[in-house]
């Protein structure tokens, strides 16, 4: 499943990463603190949260996810949203939380399977 | 010898530039074509360093040294020092404030995170002097 295919799948709105968003997405990771982002999530895993700054975008940069799901509507930074556009990180938005979210990407995970 | 030597200035309390470092050093080693993991564990290590920096710090410098089988990041500063090492290293004890809390770290996962990451992690720290790191991390092709 592409990061596409899972906007259209939650109804999520893609916000920024036209060119990211053929890629794959594989597993998922839900957090807020930054640290415990980089430390346990894995490469290519989406990744829920409601932290929506500047810094989400070089976690989710370095730590290399899928892409970002803000979940609940939460706000996204003017700069943090410029960042994504010019690193190129895909970022979606539901208004659902986290642990819906999670639940649906469970069930299209376990559809693929 | 190093392939390519890289260093950066890390401005203190400066959150919004801090993972440039970190981010064109990922770019460089992904040009060069070093694997996937290893470009991962270098830029992780080096951002939790980098943040690390600019909470305590008021900034630094990082070295890079890039080898072919190796990738070696040396940061210093001239913050507080650490006063005990050991118990920074344990996972989940902060000294950050709050306003860094607010971001999303002081999560007291930072150095436990580099420690993960690397394949060789020294500190060499003085009370009131400032705090030097030398993280290696190696690159299985």
């Amino acid at each position: 499943m592409t990061v596409k295919e899972l906007a259209e799948k939650l109804g999520a709105e893609i916000i920024t990463g036209k060119n990211s968003l053929d890629r794959e997405v594989d597993g998922c990771y839900i957090g807020d603190l930054l640290s415990w982002v980089m430390g346990r999530a894995e490469m290519d895993n989406v990744w829920l949260t409601v932290m929506g700054n500047i810094n989400t975008i070089a976690v989710a940069t370095l730590a290399d996810v899928s892409c970002i799901v803000l979940t609940e509507n939460a706000a996204l930074d003017a700069n943090a949203k410029a960042r994504a556009v010019m690193q190129d990180v895909a970022i979606l938005k539901t208004e659902e939380n986290s642990y819906q979210t999670a639940i649906k990407i469970y069930k299209l995970f376990e559809e693929e399977a | 010898m190093s392939v390519i030597h890289l260093t950066y200035e890390v401005s203190g309390d400066d959150f919004t530039r801090a993972g440039e470092a970190s981010g064109m050093v990922k770019s460089k080693l992904k040009k060069l074509g070093y694997n996937k993991d290893a470009i991962r564990r270098v830029a992780i290590a080096m951002y939790e360093a980098e943040i690390n920096m600019v909470i305590h710090a008021d900034g630094g410098v990082v070295d890079v040294d890039i080898y072919p089988d190796k990738v070696e990041v040396v940061l210093a500063d001239k913050g507080p020092g650490i006063p005990d090492v050991k118990k920074a290293m344990q996972e989940g004890y902060s000294t950050a404030p709050d306003n860094v809390r607010n971001l999303g770290f002081g999560a007291g996962m930072g150095l436990p995170n580099i420690k993960k990451y690397t394949d060789e992690m020294k500190i060499e720290t003085t009370l009131g002097v400032g705090t030097t790191m030398y993280l290696t991390v190696l690159v299985k092709q």
